[in-house]
Order: structure tokens, then sequence, then C-alpha cells
């Protein structure tokens, strides 16, 4: 039976498949109905495409507006917020220590002043934006409520996501503050205020992408990531304010999609059936809205590579259609250029185009689950949601994702997995072409990239200067004050008080230092 | 006889992508180095004192976020700061081709681009690190 052609994840592959390997049809209802597998909707991508939202931010808040309105004419149909690094690790522009890192990877935020110049003549109750955000999500969320409030936007009509996805920063991705069990507490906060104040953004974003990028194939991708969606919904329900059915909506997830055509699509297809079981299953949900399971993608990542570069647009053509075909809610395709520097302009823009030819050309977006029934297609889903299963188990008789995380058990399965890779492709047992195969001695491309200019810094530096010497300082402390006296109680949603600290013009980093003092700081485990 | 080569691999900086660090880390180990992994999110400074406590011969920089420039001047400096002249300097991660020649310039003894075979990455570092068994 074994012939040794197996996917990516290890699955064993027939030859063929055939009627045998279809689930029995009342296991298979249309899409829109629970559990989901064939989609969440039932006219799948008729009158609604996906959302397509390209991954852009850079420099100062001026430059990252002028790009966002740039896209949006261009036909982009959300933002997708790239922050920089100290932003994400919650640190001012001016601390001596991330000079080099300021503006570098997104787009540098250190009070309101900055995001009312990043959204500035974007209307916020016309578009959605999503922000990779984790340790700092908190504090972003309070900037775009505050911002909404200044455009006279009321939050109920705000739409949009933040990553806020912690546990995978211990793991993969690094942009953690405090240690796990704070972290966990400000994340259901930010879960129970949307549910009560922002009912149309996504609190969290449960993201697998970064486990993927880091080494994980993709059967583990979906089973980290349900693992995790688990503890942050344990989390809430523990509190014991809400019903499942009163969050659960706005909880949505993200993930890579790599090379492996049919496995991605079945891994979609059998994580949305899936997290539809555990919603209803292990918290009782009763609304079926609850169940489903809302992906955004990116197609690109560690899957693209830097010689023969431009094959990479092919790559990520294939992975855009995999996802579509796996019914993804949005997505994000890379830019070739992406393993040598930030994509330029042209890079970007045939990135989008790859999209657009795709919903719009190929007639793709025509029929929902255009695979529903297919042999192969309904073996590997079932074949795959088992692998995810026995993942998942395997992490529960261990003591969960915290513990998991604590003890490096996750860091060491998915460096595993990335070395079993990297022999794989040493080896040429998997084929990268232009990497293992039909290689060429081709000198690296010249790429234009994006340099940030010094004078931008030094503009950003200013700014904050400026706003330090502008506001009110008794507010800020009395703000600051309030967000660490609410801190060291447990019973205290910490939103309320970070909007006040937003509105007062405190800074990122002050607000993560109230809270460092009262929580501490992650201490990593170093494994490879 | 000089034992095997002692290498520090180190991420400085924010930026947390270090699949490409442990990869390299482990085929240094594979390949008989003695390999030291500092983990992410470490200054300049507490790297070169990682460097100079261990007595390694070369340090490792693994930087995707596009800040390799001036990281890599602040470990070279940081290495001199303590007195660890002699220690060798290498670069790998996201470095588009035009920085290669800025970052031997501002130290680094090697630079390892994305998309450098590991085979290549490794006997580049057999090389380095018997260079420098000549010199001590």
């Amino acid at each position: 039976m074994d012939d040794g052609v197996h996917s990516e994840a290890g699955i064993p592959l027939a030859v063929s498949y055939g009627p045998a390997d279809l689930p029995p049809t009342e296991s298979l209802p249309p899409p829109g109905e629970f559990p989901f597998t064939r989609g969440n909707f039932r006219d799948g991508y008729r009158g609604r495409v996906w959302t397509i939202r390209q991954y852009s931010g850079f420099g100062t808040p001026e430059e990252s507006n002028k790009r966002y309105r740039y896209l949006l004419a261009q036909g982009g149909t959300g933002l997708s917020v790239a922050l920089d690094l100290p932003t994400q690790c919650g640190y001012d522009s001016d601390h001596h220590d991330v000079e080099e890192e300021v503006g570098r990877v997104g787009v540098a935020l250190d009070t309101l002043a900055d995001a009312e110049i990043l959204f500035d003549a974007i209307p916020l109750d016309a578009i959605s934006t999503s922000f990779t955000i984790n340790g700092t999500a908190a504090i972003l969320l309070a900037f775009y409520v505050a911002v909404g409030e200044k455009q006279g936007v009321e939050r109920a009509k705000l739409r949009g996501t933040i990553q806020n996805d912690i546990l995978k920063e211990y793991v993969s991705r690094g942009t953690w503050i405090w240690p796990p069990r704070p972290s966990l507490r400000l994340i259901a906060d930010t879960i129970e205020f949307c549910a009560e104040e922002v009912p149309r953004f996504n609190a969290i974003s449960v993201a697998g992408a970064h486990f993927r990028d880091a080494g994980a194939n993709a059967a583990q991708e979906m089973a980290f990531t349900l693992m995790d969606g688990i503890t942050y919904c344990d989390e809430v329900m523990a509190r014991g304010r809400m019903t499942i059915d009163e969050f659960a909506p706005q909880v949505s997830f993200f993930f890579y999609t790599h090379g492996d055509f049919f496995e991605e699509i079945a891994k979609y297809r059998a994580g949305r059936r899936r997290w539809a079981r555990i919603v209803r299953e292990r918290y009782g949900a009763k609304d079926d809205r609850s169940c489903m399971f809302r992906v955004g993608c990116v197609a690109g990542g560690a899957s693209l590579y830097a010689p023969q570069a431009q094959n990479n647009v092919v790559r990520v053509a294939y992975e855009a259609l995999a996802s579509v075909l796996g019914g993804v809610q949005s997505m994000f395709t890379a830019a070739w250029d992406e393993p040598f520097a930030l994509p330029s302009e042209d890079s970007a823009t045939l990135a989008l185009r790859t999209q657009q030819v795709l919903a719009y050309e190929t007639g793709v977006a025509r029929v929902a689950d255009p695979l529903g029934g297919s042999y192969y297609v309904e073996a590997l889903t079932n074949e795959m949601e088992a692998r995810v299963v026995e993942i998942m188990d395997d992490l529960e008789r261990r003591g969960g994702m915290v513990q998991a995380v604590e003890e490096g058990y996750l860091q060491r399965l998915i460096s595993e997995e990335a070395f079993r890779v990297q022999q794989a492709i040493t080896s040429g047992e998997r084929a990268i072409v232009g990497v293992n195969r039909f290689e060429t001695d081709d000198d690296p491309p010249e790429v234009e990239g994006y340099e940030m200019d010094e004078q931008g810094r030094i503009r950003q530096l200013e700014r904050l200067a400026e706003v330090k010497r502008s506001r009110s300082s008794s507010e800020v402390r009395a703000t600051l004050t309030a967000l660490g006296a609410a801190a060291a109680r447990d019973d205290d949603n910490l939103m309320p008080r970070l909007v006040d600290c937003a509105k007062a013009y405190c800074t990122v980093g002050e607000m993560v230092d109230v809270l460092k003092g009262k929580w501490g700081e992650f201490q990593q485990p170093a494994v490879f | 006889m000089p034992g095997p080569a002692r290498v520090l691999v180190a991420k400085p900086g924010l930026d947390g992508h270090d699949r490409g660090a442990k990869l390299v880390a482990r085929a240094l180990r594979d390949a008989g180095f003695e390999v030291i992994y500092t983990g992410i999110r470490q200054r300049p400074e507490a790297i070169a004192s990682v460097a100079l406590q261990e007595g390694v011969q070369i340090v490792g920089l693994s930087i995707l976020s596009g800040a390799h420039l001036a990281l890599t001047r602040k470990t070279a400096d940081a290495l001199r700061a303590v007195g660890a002249d002699d220690v060798l300097l290498v670069v790998g991660g996201t470095v588009p081709q035009r920085d290669v020649a800025r970052l031997k310039a501002a130290g680094a003894a090697a630079v390892y681009p994305t998309g450098t075979p590991l085979e290549v990455l490794l006997d580049s570092m057999r090389a380095l690190s018997e260079t420098d068994h000549l010199h001590s």
C-alpha cells in the first residue's frame, strides 16, 4: 500500500482514489452548513470574493498612509498593517536599544498622534483593517477605537482584526513581552471588550502561520493553532461572564499556504470541520456562526526561495489558488522579492494583481467548494483531520499549550520538522526548482527594495518629542496610574483603561512599562 | 591539537525569526563545531560578553529584519570593547546583494545571504576556523 509517496506532511498517498474513499453523503452537507467542511457560506465567493488584503507598512505613518491609499485606489479591499519591531515589542522609537529597528519592517507607532496620521483620509467605517500585532495588540486596538472616535465613527461600525495571539509568539515569532499567564488575561480582556463594544471587530486571529514559517508541517500548523484557539476560549469561558456564542463569532484564524497544493486545500477543509465540532461539543455553542472557522492566509513566506527568485511569482499564484479552493476569507499574496528585502511598489502591485486575476479571470469564484466530493480531496481531508486530532491529543496529554510552550516542547517539534525539511531539500528528496533542480548560476537579482531614510526616523523622533511636550502630563500620569491599578486586580477589564491612556497620548512604551512593573517579562528557553 | 572550533550563533535586535539560526546551529553542531545559541532579541553588548566568556572563535549573527548593517557594526564595536578583537564575525539572513560588501566593510569576515546552500556555509566556516587556528 505505502509505496513511499507522501504528502509534505507525511500522509501516504494512493495512486488514485475512488468512491470507497468518500465519506457518507450525510457527513458532507452543502457549503454553509455545520460542520462547514465545504465552506462557511452557501454562496461561496459568488457575490463577494475573498478580501484582498496586502500586508504593508514601513517607515513613518505618513509614508504608510500614502501606500495604503495607493493600495485601496488599486482595488485592495482591506488594509493589513505591518508594525515595526519596536512597536510590536513595546518600545518607543526613542528607546536607545532600538534605533536601527525604527520603521524598518513596518510602520512606527508611538502614540495616538501617529495612528491619526496613519489612517488620515481612510474611512474606518468603510474598510476593514487587520493588524499583525500581538504583545501590544490591546494597545493598538485602543488606538484604533480612539482614531475612530476622532473620525466620528462609532465603535459598532469598526471592522478588522488584531492578531493578538501571544502563544505562538513564545514559540516562533518572538514579539513577546510579559509571561503567558498575564498575557492570556489581557487577551481575554480584549475578547470581552470587542464582544461588548466593538462587535464587528475580530479580537483575535489565532495564527498558525508562524508555526508554519518556523518549520511546522501543515498538520502541525493546524493542530497547534486549534490548540491555541482552545486555550484562548477556555480562558474567556473560565471567567464565567460570557457564553461561547457571545464571543466566538469574533475569533478568527490565520495560516500560511505553502506549496503542496491538495494538502493545503485539505488542511483548510479539515480545520473548518474540526473547529466547528470543538466549539459545539466542548463549549456547547448553540449558534452556528460561533462554529465558523474564519480564515485569513498568506501565500508565500518560507515557501519562497532566493535562487531564480522570479519563480516565486508562480509559487504564490498556485498557493493562492489552493487557498481559494480551500475556502479562505482573506488573503495576502507575498511579493517575489520577499527573500531579499521589503517589496518594492512594482513587486507589491504584481502580488496584488495575482489575486485579482484569480478572482476575476479564472472563474474559480463562481461555484462554492468546487472540489467537494472529489475522491482524493475528501480522503485527504479526512486523513488530515485524523493527523490533526492525533497531534492535539498529544498536546492535551502533556498538559496543554501553555505548558508545552514553557517547557520548549513545541519549539523542539518545530525545529525537528524544519531540520527534516532542510535535509530533504539538501538531499534532493524534496524538489525545489532553481534550488536543487534545474539550477543556474545566475547572480542574485538587483532588488530595489525599500530603504528607510534616516530623515524618516528623525521625523518620527521629532513628532514623539512634540507629542510629549504638548500633552497634558497630569492626564498621562492619571491614566497610567489607573492602568497599573487595574492590572493589579484580576477582575478589571484593562481595555477601557488603555483607551483612556491612548486618548491622553501615552506612548506604547509607557503603557507596556506600567504592565511590566506588575507582570514582569517572559524568559525564553533557547533550544535548537 | 586544537579542539573543535567554538561558534556562537546569535540573534541581535528584535527580529524573532530564528528558523535559519537554529538550522545553521544544528548543521554546525553536526559538522563537529561546538555551538552555543543565544536565543532571540539579544543586545550586541550581551552577545560580545557571551562570546568572551565562552571563548568562541566565530560569532554568527542571523538578521532578517533589514537592520543588518547597524547591528553588525554594533556587534563588531561591542566585541572590540570587551577586547575580543580576534573573534571572527559572520552574518546571515535577508541581506540584499548590494549590502554584502558593506557588511564586510563593517567587520564581517563572511556573509551568507538567504539562499546560501548549507554546504557552502559549512565549508566557509571550516575555512575560517582553520585560518583562525593558524593565528593562535
